[in-house]
């Protein structure tokens, strides 16, 4: 008999930033029970860290912006790998999405008329990000968790109970999503039936019962030695999901935001918002060249200045000039810096300078850009005001993910499974533009929670798919060989426990250096013998002490998800032999119109995560799919010429 | 440039703890966050401590150091003796869960107690229409990064466990003030009293504007003089605050 405590709700979704909690918010206001699982304490999500603001065509400050320019921006920045259709939603409902903001309470900076105000980005061409300073994401954060509450009051004073219909599990983590046969026992016909974890805090077992689970667990960030992301970003949901049966698209392409802080060691990473290239700032090498003009690729070379001068009259005069080319996509920009630190025009501490103070007066970068200037001040006595930053790329944002259905969000292939955010992919297709996130985060969690909340009403009391006992002793099992591991378990390894702080540092090292931002086959191949020789030691992942709040155990239980997704990330980037977005490959570097239609699919192995499994052997394997053909009208919103730079001839004839 | 420092972390639980010495190697530019990771991946991989953004953001890593209230990823060890120990313990205000983790739900609990933002009848989505400069002051409240040093260090409750049901803290006050200063804030008309909610619900009189709150907020906010000092001259009912009270009477002395 497992020990572990059983809840039913309707809805469990995974994860409390913006897509988790909008998820949540949709959900019980569609009149399901709602619980929310995160790993952190409420409100202190991933998002908090977004910086630059929420991308929506409100055309606040330009009035020739409207979702059909945001959609092709988007297709343009994924370098048209991106799902059409979560495209045009995402473009379509995103302005909805920020004013229904402002009426839970959120305060965004303001244009003169009192509306919304809204700052440029990279690969945007219209002023579109609706921001507060550089502090978007925490006010996103803050406005969907005060919602919350507000909707618990509202239980409260029907119910007397602030939970009863909306509650958060902080500090808790999802190990395994439990599914069930339709008729009992039987695999046919398996759905969603729960998830099963534990409480950080006492190390209890939990299993909620529920017909339907949102994912919205972010990124993989931590499979990294560089970035910007926090530990939470251990790639759980994508895992989950594939340990379930469904499926990862678009794996290989992993953004490096270009401007990640460079120096001191320790903070290495941390992001560098681009609001401040957005609102004047230039990136400029050694030799104090704005460099950024040697760089612009063929594809956007009439949509970008050609002069310094023509650049900078662009803030001013955005009808009649071009935008200046540090506002290229992510991608661009990061490969740009790379070449030229390769190069040897780096700063000294290996990155390259990014001024905005010789651009603007210290009055208005301490405005516009307040956290930028506390966190250099304090953490690299930096004043920003007078001197330039350095900076370099860092692992920022995994653009694949949970193979969804662009309207419902619902998981291919898992009944009862959804997945928004950062955790699904296709929207961004292979590279992101900055405010996208926050944007699809809102567009997408909705939309997650709408859909999971009609499935879950779908089950009305008997006839919920039930949890077995024995999916539970396993997976209590599974979570509990790391207490196991030291002394040698005879049915795991004879050989002595390893350090799970060790692995992970050997597991971001080998990411960073062989999956990095500049791909080789060789050195692809050369990760995945290294990943399955960590795969082989990670299962001697032990730890000492007990379970009250440890993280070494729970870093070694997070292992598992990383090693996967790093595999699912070196697999399908050297099958890829093309480079787009944020996928480069040294050895191709070409972008091949031939690729563009396809998509690879990450699937688990047979049995491979069975204890008895042969650890040497791929847990992964890939498939190669078709992309839908984008709609016409949405293709006629294009030039013939710019199309002819991404779709073969066939697509363009037929 | 590296050199070993001489760490003393309080590590235990609910039962009881202790201090417990530690020399570490610290590099340059690091912080005592970066020396915490090292402890645990080195001798003390179970050493409980929460932590996220690693850049001042998140608010999830407040501890006290050398016994003062502090977040551990913005406190650079360039700013401490290396001759001295340095001497790393969880926040005192709040119940201890394990080593530096501490039971923070007093301030979810309290979060909950606050009436939310009323949307004003009549406006749409979309139809919302503020000026910069009214919209400031709640903007500086919402920098606000929920680290809960203020209600760590705020007398009313620090040592005083009993004022905990009666004491919303720094923290949830300022949320008060910030609803209460949207230039929106429907609750007037919805039969919302913010003011009076703070005095009579919130505990807005057991401030006696100390600033020990401003002190400590990593960000900088103005808790004292921008959010608690105006509430309390908003405050309806006046003389319910000795200390307002007082200093209407100082000042029309002067």
């Amino acid at each position: 008999m497992s020990r572990t405590a059983r809840e039913a709700w309707d809805v469990v979704v995974v994860g409390a930033g913006g897509a988790g909690l909008r998820a949540a918010i949709e959900a019980r206001e569609r009149g399901m029970r709602c619980a929310v699982i995160c790993k952190s304490l409420f409100g202190k999500a991933h998002t908090v860290m977004a910086e630059g603001g929420i991308a929506a065509s409100m055309g606040n400050v330009n009035e020739g912006d409207n979702w059909q320019v945001h959609f092709r921006d988007t297709m343009r920045g994924g370098k048209f790998l991106n799902h059409w259709r979560m495209a045009e939603l995402h473009a379509r409902e995103a302005p909805d999405r920020v004013w229904e903001l402002e009426t839970w309470g959120a305060v965004f900076d303001r244009t003169r008329d009192g509306k919304i105000s809204q700052r440029n980005f990279g690969g945007h061409e219209y002023p579109r990000l609706a921001h507060v300073g550089d502090r978007t994401g925490l006010e996103l954060i803050r406005t969907l968790q005060q919602k919350i509450v507000s909707l618990q009051q509202e239980d409260h004073r029907e119910t007397g109970d602030y939970e009863s219909r909306l509650k958060v599990f902080q500090e808790y983590t999802v190990t395994r999503l439990l599914k069930a046969g339709a008729d009992g026992d039987s695999a046919a016909g398996e759905r969603i039936a729960g998830v099963f974890g534990y409480a950080r805090e006492s190390g209890r077992f939990f299993a909620i019962e529920a017909p339907s689970v949102v994912l919205a667990t972010g990124g993989i960030g931590k499979s990294f030695k560089v970035t910007s992301n926090s530990w939470e970003y251990t790639g759980d949901g994508h895992a989950l999901a594939l340990l379930a049966g469904a499926s990862l698209i678009n794996m290989e392409f992993v953004q490096f935001h270009p401007t990640g802080m460079v120096w001191p060691p320790s903070v290495k990473g941390i992001l560098v918002t681009e609001s401040v290239r957005g609102d004047g700032g230039v990136l400029r090498n050694s030799d104090g060249r704005r460099f950024m003009f040697d760089y612009v690729p063929d594809v956007f070379k009439e949509k970008y200045a050609e002069s310094e001068a023509e650049g900078d009259r662009w803030y001013q005069d955005p009808d009649n000039n071009r935008r200046p080319p540090e506002l290229l996509p992510r991608d661009e920009v990061a490969r740009a810096i790379n070449s030229e630190v390769k190069a040897g025009r780096g700063s000294p501490h290996g990155g390259v300078f990014l001024d905005v103070s010789t651009r603007l007066p210290a009055e208005d970068i301490k405005r516009k850009l307040p956290s930028m200037h506390h966190q250099f001040k304090e953490l690299a006595d930096v004043d920003i005001t007078a001197e330039p930053m350095e900076v370099g790329p860092t692992c920022h944002y995994v653009m694949g993910g949970v193979d969804v259905d662009p309207d419902t969000a619902a998981a291919v292939g898992v009944p009862g499974l959804f997945a928004a955010g950062e955790v699904a992919g296709g929207m961004h297709g292979s590279n992101r533009l900055g405010g996208n996130s926050l944007s699809d985060l809102l567009v997408f969690g909705r939309r997650a929670g709408l859909y999971a909340a009609e499935h879950a009403a779908s089950f009305p009391g008997a006839g919920r798919p039930v949890v077995s006992e024995a999916d539970l002793e396993a997976a209590e099992a599974e979570a509990l060989r790391p207490f196991g591991a030291e002394g040698g378990d005879p049915a795991v390894s004879e050989e002595l426990a390893e350090n799970p702080y060790a692995l992970h540092q050997e597991l971001q090292q080998a990411m960073n250096d062989l999956v990095g931002i500049i791909r080789k086959g060789p050195e692809m191949e050369e990760a995945l013998r290294r990943l399955t020789e960590l795969r082989a030691r990670s299962r001697r992942a032990g730890v000492e002490g007990h379970r009250q709040f440890n993280p070494g155990w729970h870093l070694a239980l997070d292992l598992r998800n990383m090693l996967l997704v790093s595999e699912c990330v070196a697999r399908a980037a050297l099958e890829r032999t093309e480079s787009r977005g944020g996928h480069t490959r040294d050895d191709h570097p070409a972008m091949d119109r031939r690729w563009r239609r396809l998509n690879l699919v990450c699937r688990l192995n047979g049995d491979s995560t069975e204890p008895g499994a042969d650890p040497l052997l791929g847990r992964v394997r890939l498939e190669r799919r078709e992309m839908p053909p984008i709609r016409d009208d949405l293709l006629a919103l294009f030039d013939k010429e710019e199309l002819v730079k991404y779709l073969t001839d066939e697509e363009l004839t037929s | 440039m590296s050199y070993d420092a001489h760490f003393k972390v309080w590590r235990g639980d609910a039962d009881g703890g202790s201090l417990v010495d530690y020399t570490v190697t610290v590099n340059e530019g690091e912080v005592v966050l970066d020396i915490i990771h090292r402890l645990q991946a080195t001798e003390a991989a179970d050493l409980a401590v929460r932590w996220n953004c690693k850049a001042g953001k998140c608010g999830s890593c407040s501890a006290e150091i050398n016994g003062r209230p502090r977040l551990m990823c913005m406190t650079r060890m360039s700013l401490l003796d290396p001759a001295e120990p340095v001497v790393v313990t969880p926040m005192r205000a709040f119940p201890v869960v394990r080593d530096l983790v501490t039971d923070v739900s007093f301030n979810y609990a309290k979060a909950r107690e606050v009436p939310s933002f009323v949307p004003p009848a009549g406006v749409g989505p979309g139809e919302y229409r503020m000026q910069q400069e009214d919209v400031g002051r709640s903007q500086e409240f919402r920098k606000c990064i929920e680290c809960f040093l203020c209600q760590n260090t705020c007398h009313v409750v620090r040592d005083h466990e009993e004022n905990k049901p009666v004491f919303a803290g720094p923290r949830f006050l300022m949320r008060v003030a910030e609803l209460d200063m949207h230039p929106l804030d429907g609750a007037a008309e919805a039969g919302i009293d913010r003011k009076r909610g703070a005095q009579e619900d919130h505990g807005l009189g057991y401030c006696n504007i100390t600033k020990c709150c401003t002190e400590v907020c990593p960000e900088h906010i103005k808790i004292t003089d921008n959010a608690l000092i105006p509430l309390k001259e908003r405050a309806v009912d006046r003389k319910y605050d000795p200390l307002v009270w007082l200093g209407s009477k100082i000042r029309r002395r002067v």
